[in-house]
């Protein structure tokens, strides 16, 4: 199967049902995306397609064929998601880090489609889990890069 | 905490037992270490100890003895950077960057030129207590710091020692800056990695001999330096035991029997799930059965799809030091086993006489209190990645909170002497007392059974749901509480006996001639100045396998002890935060962080009152001194939809001297969701002897939307060094729960709030 990940043509040998998350971390080797749960229940999964956020776990791999798919690994290959990057150096956001490849991937999702978000965008945006809870930490950084006071 | 997992834990280590006390060595002279930490040519490699392994075969070396000597080492590259083998593994908690700040404020070297990482096994590292090395009982940074700081004081020494014979002066003529050594007569400069060279071939200087420098100098010990990991882990480049990978490697993934103690029956459909796709063996381990494929998704389905007839547990155990789950152990029955329990206890803190103070007080007020199982819930499954080597040797990868007692642990497995076990601990995706070593909680016994099997490294990782089946838990407790008030409504006497078992002697076994102070702590050490105290338990041997879980025994303790004295306040017609502020009269460390936390709140007020927005709200008060620090918390509170919302939490600490500030502020936070989680939401329930949550879907964890503002405080008192990881923790459930009585007017005896159901 061939895929489009962060502007690179692959071709996998996965089986169409394996997740997402399993052909990036075991058969191409990119360790950055997370497993947290397998159940679309923490996020620590996010990756993009088609700059949309999916939680890869629970993405079938036939779903993103020829589809452009982003993972953190690229994510200073795109102007928005360089500047959350620095947002999360600024405001020290990771503890011990688990959850924030998902944590960025989500928050440079969001301000792609939306750079203005408002509170209530944030607070619907940013979902995932972190069991460090660095909920505050995260929160100032994005609103800091919607232009809010925060 | 300390004294007990020292005790546990010491009998397990690798600790040599006839250490001299020798005078510290330069490592890099014998040429130890360069090779195994892949120092660069020249670099100064300095090491107040040796590695374990060897150091008693070397004929000039002076074996270390922990705690006497800086067991750590230090590294400085030609390109004047540094690296530095940290003995705390870092899971999140900013240890590696607090160990640089303290190495480099007295070696003058700044912490963002240093690159982090673990130390490998050995006895240089056991620098907790001089006895042991655990990353845990928030001890990291105050039992280490006087150790680093020499550490940094004696290379500085050495280093200005090189530039003296380099430039022909004397060595008081020279004085550094921050990566370079200067002599202001002539106005020369020369970076510490052009030294390193010479450096290494000098004496290292008499550990007394060094001078460290003025705490009123400090540049970066005291300063919110930036944390060193935080650009890796933003960018998904942290590795984390579960992206390792070494050649050659398999998968493997496990199905774990429903029920601890039991053990593999017949399969029925092996043949068909080794012809599944990608299968390449199906293998029986004690308590679970596991799948070995070249993708772990492919062992993971395979495994899933095995139909075991699970054996009940017979009179051997299928594992050393486990419990047999019973078939009908439920929690709720347990619960109410432990409030109903017989007998007034053991005594854990005496004083005064409260059986006369209860029998001419005024009036007597009891209750019992429950606290609930808990699940770590650390973001990153377990895993484990065993390799056999050729050599005879056997590398172990695996997340863990104290390597020496997992290597003793796996030598005693497989027959291996210790120095033959590489233990490697890589960066934590959370920790919070799961990483310790729980028997039949860690994958790294299947890890090593399934490479021997195969004849290849495996990798072994848990899914969520068998995670869940095997994390050990935080115990519970019911707490039967008497208070005795006066005819002024003050207390005069508090007995709380607890009905429980610690984690310490769920782990290691029970003494009934010893108390387990993990069991009562919080219950015990409250400095209010209530005259007749009894403080006891009562041991109730638990089905479950227990653990220390953030904060251990303060926990939940603090929760019982603060939310009951709230009750005694009411019984008393007292405010609460003004019952505490009497109460601790005499106590101005207690009394400041009271008051402080009170002006930061905006001044006290209890409440119930109509917010800005309409709701009705109330604030708790709730206090803590756990690991050497104490603390003192506010919480604010109203009632949405049955629901309780946390809007704040006020929390001010002492710990007495800190090193990162915004290190500490990043803890309180963190302990103050895990503090919300707790009383909240979180609860680890069994029935029929299976836990009924198997992931996060019935045992959530703290979502963003109910995150409170967190307002913290750091109040340094100069007294001993305190904890900082833990000690946010124990004082917010209890705040939370005050307030939710204050507003409901319902007391809250028990955790967590989710089954209360309030009205709006
Ligand atoms: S691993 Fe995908 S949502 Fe948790
Ligand atoms: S930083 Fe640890 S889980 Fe989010």
């Amino acid at each position: 199967m061939k895929l489009e990940i962060n502007g690179q043509p692959y071709e996998v040998e996965s089986d169409g049902d394996t997740p997402l998350l399993w052909v990036i971390r075991d058969e191409l080797g990119m360790t950055g995306t997370k497993y947290g749960c397998g159940l679309a229940q923490c996020g620590a999964c996010s990756v993009m397609v088609d700059g949309e956020i999916v939680r890869s776990c629970v993405t079938p791999l036939d779903s993103v064929a020829n589809r452009s798919i982003t993972t953190i690994e690229a994510i200073q290959n795109d102007a928005i998601g360089r500047k959350v990057v620095a947002a999360w150096v600024q405001h020290q956001v990771p503890q011990c880090g688990y959850c924030q490849s998902g944590q960025v991937m989500a928050a440079t999702a969001l301000l792609k489609q939306n750079d203005k978000p408002t509170e209530d965008d944030i607070a619907a945006a940013m979902v995932n889990l972190c069991r460090c809870g660095t909920y505050n930490a995260i929160k100032a950084a994005v609103q800091d890069l919607s232009g809010q006071k925060v | 905490m300390n004294d007990i997992i020292r005790d546990l834990q010491v009998d397990n280590l690798q600790v040599d037992k006839d250490l001299p006390t020798g005078a510290p060595v330069n490592l890099s002279r014998r040429g130890l270490l360069v090779g195994s930490m892949g120092a660069a040519a020249g670099a100064l490699v300095l090491g107040f100890g040796l590695p374990v392994r060897g150091a008693r075969a070397q004929d000039a070396a002076k074996a270390v003895a922990p705690g006497t000597r800086v067991p750590a080492f230090l590294e400085i590259r030609p390109d004047n950077t540094a690296r530095f083998l940290s003995p705390f593994v870092e899971g999140g908690q900013g240890v590696f960057t607090a160990m640089v700040q303290i190495v480099g404020e007295e070696l003058d070297m700044d912490p963002k030129s240093f690159i982090v990482e673990n130390a490998p096994t050995g006895s240089d590292y056991l620098v907790v207590f001089g006895k042991m090395r655990i990353t845990g009982g928030s001890m990291s940074v105050r039992t280490s710091y006087d150790t680093m700081r020499k550490l940094g004081a004696s290379a500085r020494a050495m280093l200005l020692e090189a530039a003296a014979t380099r430039l022909g002066v004397a060595a008081d003529k020279l004085a550094t800056e921050p990566g370079y050594v200067v002599h202001a007569a002539s106005g020369q400069r020369i970076a510490y990695g052009d030294l390193a060279g010479d450096a290494m071939s000098l004496p290292v200087p008499a550990a007394d001999s060094v001078t460290l420098r003025d705490p009123k100098q400090f540049r970066w010990i005291g300063k919110p330096v930036e944390r060193l990991d935080v650009l890796d882990k933003s960018i998904g480049k942290a590795v984390y035991a579960i992206d390792l990978k070494v050649d050659g490697m398999l998968h493997a993934a496990v199905q774990h029997a429903p029920r601890l103690g039991m053990s593999v029956g017949a399969v029925r459909n092996e043949a068909s799930v080794r012809a599944m796709k990608g299968v390449i063996s199906v293998h029986h381990l004690p308590g679970a059965v596991a799948v070995v494929s070249e993708r772990w998704w492919h062992a993971k389905r395979a495994v899933e799809a095995l139909q075991v007839d699970w054996a009940e547990a017979g009179a051997k155990p299928v594992m050393d030091g486990i419990r047999v789950m019973p078939a009908n152990f439920s929690t709720a029955d347990f619960a109410e086993r432990l409030a109903n329990e017989p007998g007034d206890g053991k005594d854990a803190e005496k004083e005064g006489d409260a059986a006369a103070a209860f029998a001419s007080a005024k009036t007597v007020v009891t209750a019992t209190y429950h606290s609930q199982y808990l699940h770590h819930a650390q973001l990153e499954p377990p895993s484990t990645i065993a390799r056999f080597n050729a050599d005879g040797t056997l590398d172990v990868w695996m997340p863990n909170q104290a390597p020496e007692q997992f290597q003793a642990d796996i030598a005693k497995r497989t027959g291996l002497d210790a120095s033959k076990v590489n233990v490697h601990s890589p960066m934590l995706g959370g920790f919070f007392g799961r990483h310790f070593l729980y028997q039949a909680a860690n994958p790294y016994p299947q890890a090593i059974q399934l490479a021997k099997e195969t004849g290849r490294p495996v990798k072994v990782i848990w899914t969520r749901e068998e995670e869940f089946l095997r994390d050990p838990m935080r115990p519970m407790a019911a707490v039967r509480f008497k208070g005795g008030l006066d005819a002024n409504g003050m207390p005069v006497a508090l007995e709380a006996i607890s009905i429980c078992e610690g984690p310490t002697e769920g782990i290691a076994g029970h003494n009934k001639d010893k108390l387990d102070e993990t069991a009562v702590e919080g219950l015990t050490g409250k400095s209010y100045a209530i005259p007749n105290r009894r403080i006891a338990q009562i041991y109730v041997e638990n089905p479950t396998m227990l653990a220390y879980w953030r904060s251990v025994g303060n926990s939940m303790n603090d929760f019982l002890y603060e939310s009951f004295l709230d009750e005694l306040a009411d019984k008393g017609g007292k405010d609460p935060y003004e019952l505490r502020m009497q109460l601790l009269k005499d106590n101005p460390r207690l009394s400041t962080l009271l008051k402080t936390v009170g002006e930061m709140s905006g001044g006290w007020k209890r409440g119930p009152f109509t917010a800005e927005d309409g709701t009705r709200r109330a604030r708790g008060i709730a206090m803590a001194s756990p690991f050497g620090s104490h603390t003192a918390a506010i919480a604010e509170v109203s009632i949405k939809a049955g629901e309780v919302v946390v809007h704040d939490v006020w929390e001010a600490i002492d710990p007495g001297s800190i090193v990162n500030p915004a290190i500490i502020e990043a803890q309180i936070n963190s302990a103050s969701a895990l503090g919300v989680s707790q009383v909240l939401i979180e609860e680890a329930v069994y029935k029929n002897g299976m836990p009924v949550a198997r992931n996060y879907d019935l045992y959530p964890i703290l979502p963003p939307s109910r995150m409170p503002r967190v307002h913290a405080r750091i109040i340094e008192s100069g007294e001993k060094m305190g904890g900082i990881g833990e000690p946010g923790l124990p004082a917010v459930p209890p705040a939370v729960a005050n307030a939710v009585s204050t507003l409901t007017g319902e007391r809250v005896r028990r955790m967590p709030l989710s089954q209360y159901t309030f009205n709006s």
